[in-house]
């Protein structure tokens, strides 16, 4: 199976991913024990420079891995057609038992790649390389979860049959088969819609919040992962059933298909792009404080925001919007 | 200046940059377009092959049934029909007849079936046939008889009742279709045995129900379902797609390298402007992200195009470069023209797998030029 374009591609986009990562953890252990901005040595200044091919290498990394993200599951869904029993991307992850681990790592990569991402461009703000410090242990800490997920997908890849019998999403999403997606199946419609309603309270409190005070974007962060968690059960729960308009099919997945008409890109990418923003936002605020910082940071921060509650409002009204228009009727 | 006003800054300057080395540029993106053309070509031509593979089994059967003999395809018995209709789910059984004819005096091979429809059944002497088969006959005139020879001496007329259109080319070229009664005596095939059953099925779901019941019923039966076909058919031309793309990618990395070769050695003048633009204020983050803009329009223009230029290849010349190598081969290979079939995934892993490793492979060089001092630079 190794040979489908897309694979082939995947596999490029980590073996680089994985490469960079690598190198810039060496550098970045470097970074953490030398780094000293007052020493005009040779040594310093070398490193100084380099933090600029090491930011521009890695932001182009982590970006290619948020685009590969959705290549990882816009291929699984259209590799569908190859398994037994597949009948979406779920069925093509659960050909083995690497599909599943490889896309919850590379979500975390993503969320990962994204706060260092915001954390880069912060540190580009001030003069005096004030986020250096921390972007580097950040590196540290993300090169794990990059190989990781590479080598998950290569596992993955590697160990695709296409005599093995998989079950479809409607096998996943039942009682019949135990663990968190029978229990977000499971959540009661309206404690779901609650939730997220609430959810999307507390974001939107928060958000304007930060965008009056300047202050308070770690709540918003907080406030934000809760409101994807909410959003993600809320799918299971609710809104595929009125999506499909069927009270029995919870698939999370189904609806990236052609024939919902990729309505599921109008969910999931605001919904990402939002609480990648948000986790952001949160890890670059207590930095707020840095001289170097004061001057250019808030209008930064201010914009991010907005952005990242246009993310969460698309997502509330994407799913009204299917609500109102679902023929099912749940409630009444 | 805001963050986007400094980007079109930039983009203004790199456009303008571009332009004062026109020649050099348009190499360059000519280069990088011709290996885009080529793995764009063979992603968009195997994309169309399984697009025209899965049109044609549309009207397949849902299921085949065939005997096994000696772990070898055999002549089914008629008698199994009934047990196969007797199924609960099951619309229509019926028995087929076909069968391939070598044609020594043209090499090629022909497929003989009995057609099931009543309106393409021909009379006893008379055979219908496929586009391919008066052409590589050359049968110069019409009406001109199809002679057919089992063996050394043995020689058998039908007359051509008519030829079907090349509209149906891909499933037809090679069809010659008799009524059932030439068919059993042309290929001695006793009355009562038929070469497999075809059967249908009221509720596709329900297939595999059905094809539990239908091997409890012939347990030496081979059961091939439309899906098993089509999956086929999709690996196969996933897997030639596959070596095709990696045998182009090779040529990607040859450029790849070609590019850091050349981003590395910079022309004087390139030099002497990076120098100036250092000199005047510029710091390294604006001249990276200025060869980054470069980088980005140069990879860009080539992405565009050689897309283009590999969609008029593949879907209007019918793509000369490809196409023995992704059909695959035979005597009788019938004209088809294919559908356009592109989607988001083949132009999102398309634009990752041509844009990445030219854009990995130029920046350290372009880091490189970017952090040297401008006195060093323009030395």
């Amino acid at each position: 199976m190794i040979f489908h374009t897309p694979i082939l591609t995947l596999l490029l986009v980590s073996a680089l991913a994985a490469l960079v990562a690598l190198w810039s953890a060496g550098f970045g252990l470097s970074v953490l024990r030398r780094w000293d901005l007052a020493s005009c040595s040779r040594g310093q200044l070398m490193m100084e420079r380099r933090t600029e091919l090491v930011s521009t290498l890695f932001a182009m990394v982590m970006a290619a891995e948020a685009a590969a993200l959705s290549l990882f599951i816009f291929n699984a869904d259209r590799m569908a057609a190859l398994f037994v029993g597949a009948m979406c991307a779920v069925g093509t992850l659960n050909v083995n038992g690497y599909g599943f681990p490889a896309l919850y790592a590379q979500i975390a990569t993503f969320f990962a790649a994204a706060v260092w991402l915001v954390l880069d461009h912060v540190d580009r703000l001030g003069r005096d390389y004030p986020l250096t410090r921390a972007k580097y242990a950040a590196v540290l800490a993300i090169a794990p979860l990059v190989l990781l997920s590479g080598g998950l997908q290569l596992a993955y890849f590697l160990n695709l049959r296409t005599d093995v019998i998989t079950s479809c999403c409607s096998k996943l999403f039942t009682p019949a088969n135990a663990g968190i997606s029978d229990e977000m199946a499971g959540v009661d419609p309206a404690t779901a819609l609650w939730a997220l309603g609430i959810a999307g309270g507390l974001v939107a409190a928060t958000g304007i919040r930060a965008l009056r005070s300047g202050r308070g974007h770690g709540l918003f962060a907080l406030a934000g992962a809760g409101y994807f968690g909410a959003a993600l059960v809320a799918m299971v729960s609710t809104i595929a059933l009125y999506l499909y308009e069927n009270p029995n099919h919870h698939c999370p997945f189904c609806i990236l298909k052609p024939d919902y008409g990729y309505i599921g890109y109008a969910f999931y990418l605001p919904l990402f792009g939002a609480t990648a923003l948000a986790l952001g936002l949160g890890a670059a605020s207590p930095f707020a404080a840095r001289a170097s910082l004061r001057a250019p940071l808030p209008a930064v921060m201010r914009r991010l925001t907005l952005w990242a509650l246009a993310g969460f409002a698309a997502y509330g009204l994407v799913t009204v919007w299917v609500i109102l228009r679902s023929h099912l009727i749940l409630f009444g | 200046m805001s963050a986007l006003n400094r980007q079109r800054a930039l983009l203004d300057f790199t456009v303008a940059a571009l332009a004062r080395r026109r020649i050099k540029n348009l190499a360059l993106v000519a280069v990088f377009a011709t290996v885009v053309f080529l793995l764009a070509s063979a992603m968009f031509f195997a994309s169309s092959l399984r697009r025209e593979a899965e049109a044609t089994l549309a009207g397949a059967p849902d299921l085949i049934v065939q005997n096994l003999s000696l772990g070898r395809q055999a002549m089914i018995d008629a008698a199994d029909l009934p047990k196969i209709a007797a199924i609960r789910g099951v619309a229509t059984a019926e028995g087929r007849l076909w069968g391939y004819y070598y044609d020594r005096i043209s090499g090629a091979n022909y497929t003989v079936m009995v057609p099931s429809a009543a309106d393409l059944v021909p009379p006893p002497g008379e055979v219908i046939v496929g586009e391919a088969v008066p052409r590589v006959r050359d049968f110069k005139w019409q009406g001109t008889p199809l002679f057919l020879s089992r063996h050394e001496g043995d020689l058998v007329r039908f007359d051509i009742a008519r030829t079907l259109g090349s509209d149906v080319a891909l499933i037809s070229a090679d069809l010659v279709l008799m009524n059932e009664v030439d068919f059993r005596s042309f290929f001695n095939v006793p009355a009562g045995k038929f070469t497999d059953l075809a059967v249908t099925v009221r509720n596709p779901r329900e297939l595999s129900t059905v094809v539990e019941k239908a091997s409890a019923a012939l347990p030496d039966a081979r059961f091939v379902t439309r899906e098993d076909i089509a999956r086929t058919y999709q690996k196969l031309f996933d897997w030639r797609e596959g070596v095709m793309v990696a045998l182009a990618f090779v040529a990607m990395l040859a450029f790849a390298i070609f590019a850091a070769e050349k981003a590395t050695g910079l022309s004087a003048e390139e030099a002497r402007e990076i120098g100036i633009l250092k000199a005047i204020g510029w710091d390294t983050r604006d001249v990276i992200a200025m060869k980054l803009w470069e980088g980005g329009l140069v990879s860009g223009g080539a992405f565009l195009l050689g897309t283009v230029i590999a969609y008029a290849h593949v879907f209007w010349a019918g793509a000369p470069l490809f196409a023995s190598v992704l059909k695959g081969w035979a005597v009788i290979y019938p004209d088809f023209r294919l559908t356009p079939a592109i989607d988001a995934l083949q132009l999102g892993t398309l634009l990752l797998l041509t844009t990445l490793p030219y854009a990995a492979a130029t920046v350290v060089p372009v880091w490189r030029t970017a952090a040297a001092d401008p006195d060093a630079v323009m030395r």
